[in-house]
């Protein structure tokens, strides 16, 4: 007959120990049983400490293994656009996950709210939005679903980064839907100016170091990195785009007003007759009845609005149609936010060398 | 001068890692305190001169008025108008319908203002928000929806309570701006409770729930007190009714994506003393160019639904009717402004029961219940429509639509629908 030792918890490490009776002689004798009894009392213990050191052993690796992935988990964050998104990397490094909802080269104000977006919002540690009720169309019904209380509005995983934003053409007095579909806020495309993405970059620093207290040094770090570069890029943007500042141009939407007034252009009028109002035809005279009159010959469009309009006053007025990108991942080449500016001021110097 | 003191006392609990860390960061804020202090005696120096080179005012006699106060802080609290920014987002939006044509047995008005719909939502906590939708008609006031949403509860788990459209398939939860047509499809209008369609008070619990990669799925249950007009009826406390909805939805790619789902409602019937159950199939398919996304967009839907209703009368036996219907529609969004869109749709219905507009072709053996009801029969009435729509700006519409149906009773419509829809203040978006 075997007896064998087994633990009332099958999960934890056993050891089988034989102990087999017949080996022992069995006699009725009162010391040999108390023998015997001391054996496997002894035995018994024995089996029971190892059993424990195993089990500590297991548990010390288990929160040896959980603990390191604790604090190397990084901060998801799902940005509104990609701009933001950028911005993101640049001061959050290895240590956040940062992933727009909107396309760089899609109409930031259209966005479909897909239920797709919802499983990444669901697991979101913050949600960074324009704001300005850019996103009024399509972001709030997405946040209500996400079943997240983190990045609901107002609490600590929800940043409307136009907070830290300088904020233009806010309208003054009265503001009815006849003008438009203005934002009554102030004009959401804010991030087109570098000093503006500093302000959001060290904003997202701030935040990332108060999720993660013990990476803030590292983020702060990061962001004197980023504002070191941004810095010095400015310095060139400015030498390149000296020469054109005061230029006049036409815009096809109001997305420009922060990135004119850093770079000293001077939007004289919009394709749009009012914004978000399709181009009319007693518009688009107007429009180039003023582009021969101040000799103005550029039109800006963004990658999202249709070309045939732009092109036909163009064609009257011996211009251009320049496609500027408004965001990260405009196109392929933009992966960051430094490249934004270099692709823009790029392209709009060539525009005008070639209008001369 | 203490953060020395109170780094050591912290350093003594803390890692010596943390402890340097926070002499690093305690040493940054001493020295951005010296800066400030430093900006604020440039700023007094300067306004010093400044305040000297002021003209003297000519001595005059002492006069008993107060001192100019030198307290620059701002005293008392925001004006009364602040405390509207608590107001709840309000929006009106108005449709007004007109019809000419033969309506082949289902009239509607040839002028009418067909809905006011009024919205106030908002967030009520840091807990849950709240969405109210008040319908005036003409002549009278419905609650259309009226529901809170807890949005922070724990498992992923999302609750509404109050009254509001029940996760029937699409149509049904759809309210009557968001639609892409004038009327509901010949299907909603037989079985599913026509324009309130299923719409009840009760209480809504959905989850996410896991799936494989790149697909979404959603289950909702709902409890409702159990009465809908055409739908269900209530007529005692357990007569409640239930609807279950799984939704599901794939990303084909960035442009394209299919949406679908399968619903189940159950309740007591209004025309026995027993059950009515709908049985739901529903598919969406989305494609919309990202770049060229308020240019061009196609959506292709289609519903079918089956019902299995009891129908009985007094000292009759019970009968159980298996209407079935569907409708396909498809819209083409062709420029801006403009937008195509066509529908079939096909529908059983109950020979004299209910329909939402009702039908008034005469019912065989319409005085004599009983034998209504021992001969039973199912009717079919099949549908199209095109429409085309214009849209001046976000923010109005203006649509027509031609509809030919053919009534089960052997009745024809051929009408023009047109419409003009018009919204003011803040509507929230709709979910997809």
């Amino acid at each position: 007959m075997n007896y064998s030792f087994n633990s009332n918890f099958p999960w934890a490490p056993t050891e089988r120990i034989p102990f087999n009776m017949k080996n022992l002689s069995v006699t009725r004798d009162r010391s040999t049983l108390v023998a015997i009894s001391r054996v496997a009392s002894a035995t018994n213990r024995k089996v029971r400490q190892n059993m424990f050191k195993k089990k500590y052993c297991a548990l010390a690796t288990l929160l040896l293994a959980v603990i390191p992935l604790q604090a190397a988990s990084k901060i998801n964050v799902m940005t509104a656009t990609e701009d933001i998104a950028a911005l993101a990397r640049e001061v959050g490094g290895d240590l956040v996950t940062a992933e727009a909802i909107a396309k760089g080269y899609q109409d930031p104000h259209f966005v479909e709210p897909k239920p797709s977006f919802l499983l990444k919002l669901q697991k979101a540690d913050l949600l960074a939005v324009v704001g300005l009720q850019l996103e009024i169309g399509w972001l709030p019904p997405l946040i209500t679903q996400s079943r997240n209380p983190r990045i609901q509005p107002n609490q600590p995983g929800y940043m409307d980064m136009s907070q830290y934003c300088q904020i233009l053409e806010i309208p003054q007095g009265q503001v009815t839907r006849a003008m438009g579909d203005v934002h009554p806020l102030g004009n959401p495309h804010y991030w087109l100016n570098p000093d503006n993405g500093r302000r959001m970059a060290k904003a997202l620093a701030d935040k990332f170091g108060s999720i993660q207290p013990a990476n803030a040094a590292q983020f702060a770090a990061r962001y004197a990195d980023f504002d070191k570069r941004l810095t010095e890029a400015e310095k060139g943007w400015d030498a390149k785009f000296a020469p054109y500042k005061g230029k006049k141009v036409i815009t096809y939407h109001r997305s420009w007003p922060n990135f004119c007034e850093r770079f000293g252009l001077v939007v004289a009028d919009y394709v749009e007759p009012k914004p978000g109002i399709p181009p009319t035809p007693a518009h688009t005279l107007d429009l180039i009845n003023l582009m021969k009159r101040e000799g103005i010959k550029l039109i800006l469009v963004e990658p999202y609005f249709d070309l045939r309009t732009p092109n036909s006053i163009a064609s009257k007025v011996d211009g251009q149609v320049l496609v500027l990108m408004p965001s990260v991942g405009g196109n392929k080449e933009i992966t960051n936010y430094f490249q934004l500016f270099d692709y823009d001021i790029n392209a709009l110097i060539n525009a005008f060398a070639k209008l001369k | 001068m203490l953060a020395p003191v109170a780094a050591f006392l912290l350093a003594t609990a803390l890692p010596a890692q943390d402890a340097s860390e926070l002499l690093n960061r305690m040493k940054a804020m001493e020295d951005r305190i010296h800066a400030l202090e430093n900006e604020v005696q440039t700023l007094k120096a300067q306004q010093a001169p400044a305040a000297a080179l002021q003209p003297q005012p000519a001595p005059v006699a002492p006069q008993p008025v107060p001192l100019p106060s030198v307290d620059t802080a701002s005293l008392g609290g925001a004006g009364g108008a602040a405390a509207k920014v608590l107001n709840p987002d309000i929006s009106v939006i108005g449709d007004f319908i007109g019809a000419v044509g033969s309506h082949g047995g289902r009239p509607t008005p040839s002028l009418e203002m067909h809905e006011s719909e009024v919205g106030f939502q908002e967030v009520i906590d840091p807990y849950a928000r709240a969405d109210f939708f008040i319908s005036f008609g003409e002549k009278g006031v419905n609650l259309e929806e009226g529901y809170i949403t807890f949005t922070a509860l724990p498992a992923g788990l999302q609750l509404k309570a109050g009254k509001m459209r029940a996760a029937f398939g699409r149509v049904n939860t759809t309210h009557n701006h968001v639609l892409p047509w004038i009327d509901r499809p010949l299907v909603t209008q037989n079985l599913v409770g026509g324009e309130d369609g299923i719409n009840d008070a009760g209480l809504s619990l959905s989850r996410i729930l896991p799936a494989p990669k790149g697909l979404f799925l959603e289950g909702i249950a709902q409890v409702f007190r159990g009465d809908s007009d055409g739908v269900f009826s209530a007529i005692r406390r357990t007569n409640v009714s239930a609807v279950g909805h799984l939704h599901g939805y794939h990303d084909i790619s960035e442009s394209t994506n299919i949406d679908f789902g399968a619903s189940y409602a159950r309740g007591h019937s209004p025309f026995a003393d027993a059950s009515n159950q709908l049985y739901g199939l529903d598919a969406t398919f989305h494609w919309k160019p990202l770049r060229r996304a308020i240019y061009h967009s196609f959506i292709a839907r289609s519903e079918f639904i089956w019902a299995r209703t009891n129908v009985d009368s007094p000292g009759q036996i019970r009968s159980l009717a298996k209407p079935f219907g569907f409708y396909v529609a498809g819209d083409y969004q062709v420029g801006r402004r403009w937008m195509f869109g066509a529908r079939f749709d096909r529908s059983q219905r109950g020979n004299c029961l209910p329909t939402i507009p009702e039908t008034t072709a005469p019912c065989v053996n319409d005085l004599d219940t009983e034998a209504r009801f021992r001969n039973f029969t199912l009717r079919q009435d099949t549908g199209g429509s095109i429409l085309l729509t214009y849209l001046p700006s976000e923010f109005s519409l203006i649509r027509t639509q031609f509809r030919r149906a053919r009534y089960g009773e052997g009745l024809t419509a051929n009408e023009l629908l047109f419409q003009f829809q018009f919204s003011m203040g803040a509507h929230g978006a709709h979910p997809f």
